[in-house]
């Protein structure tokens, strides 16, 4: 079973998400993912329980323009991935400053190019 | 002039380290930030060190509260990928064993609502009522609280003709000791004096800021992941429980319907459960793909995203608990109401943060 | 010792006060410590008494695993509480860093912040398992405040003596 997702350019975010928010479309959450040298952003929306699914594709130091200006709830996600990936947000509405979750004795960016030790196996891309 | 107070995080009527940043002006709160990271530990990174099956224990130990669920969904979406069907009787055992789950939960929860304004004796009974649930608990899985019965395929233990009969009685004695209660909730000077009309959260808000579970639905939105019909909700009749005014009162009766409602489900489930395998084989599994599942939490709605690359350690593992979805709303309940009443509004989306930031 | 130190010491054993705090657990061990205070286990019926203060509390019970964030709460909690103290780490986590070790935000037990007395293992932790590691603890308590022995008391006394012996010299002359 595969995740249908509707694959935009990061232009098209904005207009894409706000047009979603007026057909009356629930924001659930962000998913993001490190692909080596990008990273895939999967944004999840529900209206009676059907869930639509958006897909960007970032490269590594590239900003996002940020979805809290459209929906508040985004807030709270979107702080989570800058500490966990290192993603900046275009025009976050309470930016943490990286430090939403980790102090600073972590290791920054802990998500990207797995930071705990792994097997050899599961070692791929960088 | 506004005076910024720290609510947390280690504070009496919490028992998790909730830190909420609270503007004041005089007596009136103003403006609420929240501040997390004391639980976090980063178990999504875990999934690169800890194979298919070994990650249903770190899954589980997300929340200890609502384990079961996790394991579901964590299950559900492996097999999912993997294009697994599952046995219709181990689809069965693992519902009864969440709606248990939610009712320990909501009774859990409404103990500690009833300590956050002072009302011990209310605790005290809840929790005692409580302790039935949790024996069934110990006496079918073997642990109070983390059961692990979910595994990658199905279940791992079943639940003899005995066990039912006796889980069916202890039901039937859990809803006289709620009918017991019941009056106290809707009658009780304190418990409405408190509740009725503190936090209000309306709907249109609720629904923009992506309010999920009781929160949701105390505030009139008639929506319920369980109405998908995931896993064996499909073979069972039931409707969400629905308040309409929005404030903890609401979200109170909410969960306090949801406990009889889990009673009836539990009995259908019983009534209906089918003979059949526990589980079926999943040998050297190598998943490859990606799949979101969805499940409907005692809190609300909890999502899982997971992505297999072919090899036996999933690529990535991403949960999405219910509180971090109630936060936003908490956070535009809080403003205009006094300063006194924060724990209790804070403690009515019924917060777990552990679950929050994992 | 006097009669007053000694009714002070048994009155502290047959009536612990606790403080917990919540690390980064799951949740699992802090609602079994939660059962411990209700009509089932009843530790009240002990003297035991669940509060929210460290700074009037002899045990401190902590659950979970440490992580970067919460060891200076930790520490702080730990620091405001008089001596004698005694410290409990419950669970798998609390002990060892549990399931969560490998996590990259993970410091690891307990002890690795403050010194513990009392290690009670299990994930989570019985209620059972709780009551009796708060026992041993009251143990560990007793022992704390004899091993100072009359010495150290008597030097505590003197100093507090030359303190208020002292105070007129400190005073601002206005």
């Amino acid at each position: 079973m595969a995740l249908e997702t509707k694959n935009i350019a990061k232009t098209q975010l904005q207009a894409e998400v706000a047009s979603l928010k007026a057909v009356g479309y629930r924001f659930v959450t962000l998913s993001c993912v490190d692909l080596g040298d990008s990273f895939d952003l999967i944004y999840h929306f529900d209206r009676e329980l059907q869930m639509t699914h958006l897909r960007i594709t970032v490269l590594k130091g590239d900003t996002v323009p940020s979805i809290s200006n459209i929906y508040f709830a985004a807030l709270c996600i979107e702080n989570e991935i800058k500490d966990f990936f290192g993603i900046s947000f275009d025009g976050l509405i309470l930016d943490f400053g990286g430090h939403f979750y980790l102090e600073e004795e972590v290791k920054r960016y802990p998500f990207c190019k797995v930071s705990v030790k792994e097997p050899q196996a599961a070692k791929e891309g960088n | 002039m506004s005076t910024i107070i720290p609510f947390g995080p280690q504070h009496p009527v919490l028992p998790e380290p909730l830190h909420l940043k609270i503007t004041l002006k005089d007596e009136i709160v103003t403006d609420a930030i929240p501040m997390l990271g004391y639980v976090h530990r980063g178990l999504e990174t875990l999934v690169s060190i800890k194979d298919l099956d070994q990650m249903v224990q770190v899954v589980e130990r997300v929340c200890g509260i609502c384990s079961c669920i996790h394991a579901h969904t964590y299950c559900m979406c492996v097999e999912g990928i993997l294009g697994i069907e599952i046995p219709k009787r181990a689809e069965f055992l693992r519902i009864i064993w969440s709606e248990l789950h939610r009712m320990h939960s909501h009774l859990l929860w409404l103990g500690l609502l009833a300590d956050a304004f002072g009302m011990e004796s209310l605790f005290m009974h809840c929790w005692r009522i409580r302790e039935r649930v949790m024996d069934v608990m110990e006496a079918t899985a073997g642990n109070r609280v983390i059961i692990s019965i979910n595994k990658v395929g199905g279940v791992r233990r079943d639940l003899s003709p005995d066990q039912l009969r006796w889980i069916a009685q202890v039901l039937d004695e859990l809803e006289r000791e709620l009918d017991a209660i019941k009056p106290v909730l809707t009658n009780d000077y304190t418990v409405k004096k408190r509740t009725v009309g503190v936090g209000v959260l309306t709907k249109e808000q609720a629904y923009e800021l992506g309010a999920v579970g009781p929160t949701l639905r105390g505030s009139g939105v008639a929506q319920d992941v369980r109405m998908t019909g995931y896993g064996a909700y499909k073979f069972i009749d039931f409707e969400p429980v629905v308040e309409k005014d929005g404030d903890s009162y609401a979200r109170t009766m909410v969960r306090f319907r949801e406990l009889y409602q889990a009673i009836d489900i539990v009995r259908q489930l019983i009534r209906k459960l089918p003979d059949g395998e526990l589980s079926v084989k999943v040998k050297a599994a190598k998943p490859e793909g990606e799949i979101v599942c969805r499940s409907e939490q005692p809190r609300g709605e909890l999502l899982y995203y997971v992505k297999g690359n072919g090899s036996k350690f999933l690529e990535r593992v991403r949960i999405r608990t219910p509180t971090f979805a109630n936060v936003p709303p908490l956070l535009a309940m809080l403003p205009g109401i006094e300063m006194a009443d924060v724990p209790v509004v804070a403690l009515s989306i019924d917060p777990c943060i552990s679950c929050t930031e994992r | 010792m006097g009669f007053f130190t000694k009714l002070l010491e048994t009155s502290r054993v047959k009536s612990p006060w606790i403080v917990h705090f919540d690390c980064g657990s799951c949740n699992g061990c802090d609602i079994e410590i939660l059962a411990c205070l209700t009509p089932i286990y009843d530790v009240e019926r002990f003297g035991i008494l669940n509060i929210g203060n460290p700074k009037h509390a002899d045990i401190l019970i902590v659950s979970g695993t440490v992580n970067h964030r919460n060891a200076k709460v930790l520490r702080n909690v730990y620091d405001q509480m008089p001596e004698p103290r005694a410290v409990i780490a419950i669970g798998a986590c609390g002990t060892s860093g549990g399931i969560f070790r490998e996590a990259y935000n993970v410091v690891g037990g307990v002890d690795k912040v403050i010194p513990v007395d009392v290690y009670v293992p299990g994930c989570p932790a019985k209620p059972e398992a709780i009551i009796d590691g708060v026992v041993l603890a009251l143990g560990k308590l007793k022992e704390q405040r004899t091993a100072k022995d009359t010495d150290s008391l008597a030097a505590e006394l003197h100093q507090a003596r030359e303190f208020y012996a002292n105070r007129a010299d400190r005073q601002v002359v206005e």
